[in-house]
């Protein structure tokens, strides 16, 4: 359930790909990561240290001036799935296409 | 409403690039009222600042530039936060939604931000080219195409807006608490009345239905049925909806498993013993083997997904794991749901 004392989710799901070779060592990834699933190897690369902590929240891969890192980016939240399916997207709630507008979710 | 008669609005800064609103610090009774009611589940789609600039104390042209999104809660953070501090605030026009949620939408992001420091003309009111963007905005802003396409480098701040006076205390430097986005105790019981306002839409309707229905299956007189079937019914289903809307967030870390399904059908089986030991205590009819097997099923089934719901208001659920744990957990809920209320019925025709 947790490890170093935090809440962590599913094991083994997270979608996070790291491309080692093309890492500049910038930090960027460690900077904007909110579940610390990155750690500087060396002062040179990064590494993905704790990949069952990632949320897939996108904001390494956005971030990453080299494009070296790589997740399927999106909300982990079952109403918006739910809505997706239902093919309400705009009403009720948020859903996986992102209208912005209405919603109850976030 | 024009930007400079909004209620928090002080007065007006002039400055090179004009009349710019100075915003309180401090959140009045109406602002403290209107956070109420967004956490309670109210007009929460509707609770917005107006996009643009503002000022925070006495700012000049080497304040920082904050940049943050024009859902007032959000704001009203952010300006709280600021007390004594000169600064100026960049709000960008995200629909009232939050920094992160935006964000991973979208509306919080790159484009957005550019073309708000050009309408802005911010490149003539400072003389720094740094932005302060809340870290939770990162999956919206590409740093480096902002730098490329604005001229000003973003600088990301602390998680959460409380840290903010330590982190430019610091010149600017976070440290690995404010980088980090906890879910504490307190952070998840102020989500608990919104789970249950959005709970009480379907489960509300839900519940005269089926007291009314009480009253006419069972096989007494219907004011008979309703005061021992109806209100046994009644408890069962609240017991449920209270496991997983209240119990499920307060007792996140310590429900076993790493599903929210999971965790919300523990709450729920916790709840139904000591629903079982009250009914078996106190109800006499018979057939109560069966109703008793039947609320065993339902109340975790309805707790299982209500826990499952609160994954969109966690702080490190990801799409995927939500996905999975859909996949696995509803036909059991939809199951439960089912042979819960075919056992339901049985028993009545037992009696």
């Amino acid at each position: 359930m947790t490890g170093r004392g935090r809440l962590l989710y599913l094991k083994g799901v997270a979608t996070l790909r790291l491309e080692q070779e093309a890492c500049i060592g910038c930090g960027m990834c460690l900077t904007v990561c909110p579940q610390d699933v990155f750690a500087m190897e060396h002062g040179k690369k990064v590494r993905i240290s704790e990949p069952d902590a990632c949320m897939e929240c996108g904001a390494c891969t956005m971030n990453c001036p080299v494009g070296a890192i790589w997740v399927q980016s999106g909300v982990g939240c079952a109403q918006a799935v739910f809505n997706t399916m239902l093919g309400r997207s705009s009403e009720a709630c948020c859903s996986l296409e992102g209208k912005p507008d209405g919603g109850s979710c976030c | 409403m024009a930007i400079a008669e909004q209620a928090f609005v002080l007065g007006i800064l002039e400055t090179p690039v004009g009349p710019v609103p100075q915003v309180a610090t401090v959140c009045a009774g109406r602002d403290r009222w209107g956070a109420l009611r967004v956490r309670l589940g109210f007009g929460r789609m509707r609770y917005t600042v107006e996009p643009g600039l503002y000022g925070v104390g006495a700012p000049q042209e080497d304040s920082p530039v904050l940049v943050t999104a024009n859902y007032k809660l959000s704001f009203d953070h952010l300006r709280a936060a600021l007390v004594g501090l000169n600064a100026w605030v960049l709000v960008l026009d995200t629909n009232g939604i939050n920094v992160w949620c935006a964000a991973g939408k979208g509306t919080f992001g790159t484009i957005a931000l550019c073309a708000q420091v050009a309408a802005s003309r911010l490149d003539q009111l400072v003389r720094h080219r740094r932005l302060i963007v809340p870290q939770l905005g990162a999956p919206g802003i590409a740093a480096h195409a902002v730098k490329q396409q604005s001229g000003f480098s973003v600088v990301y701040g602390p998680a959460m807006a409380r840290h903010l006076p330590e982190f430019l205390g610091r010149g600017m430097q976070a440290t690995p608490v404010m980088r980090r986005k906890t879910f504490s105790l307190l952070e998840r019981a102020v989500l608990i009345p919104v789970e249950v306002v959005v709970a009480c839409k379907w489960a509300l309707p839900l519940s005269l239905v089926l007291y009314v229905a009480s009253g006419l299956l069972g096989s007494a007189s219907f004011g008979e049925n309703l005061r021992e079937l109806g209100a046994w019914t009644m408890v069962g289903l609240w017991s449920g909806i209270v496991a997983g809307t209240v119990l499920t967030p307060l007792l996140l870390p310590v429900l076993p498993g790493r599903a929210f399904s999971l965790k919300g059908g523990v709450a729920g089986l916790m709840v139904v013993l000591v629903f079982l030991a009250v009914f078996f205590s106190r109800s006499g009819t018979s057939g109560n083997g069966l109703t008793g097997l039947a609320w065993l099923l339902l109340i975790p089934a309805i707790a299982s997904f209500l826990g499952m719901e609160f994954t969109g208001a966690s702080t490190y659920t990801s799409l995927s794991g939500v996905k999975k744990e859909m996949r696995l957990a509803v036909p059991f809920q939809v199951a439960a749901v089912l042979c819960g209320m075919l056992l339901l019925i049985w028993a009545r025709r037992l009696q």
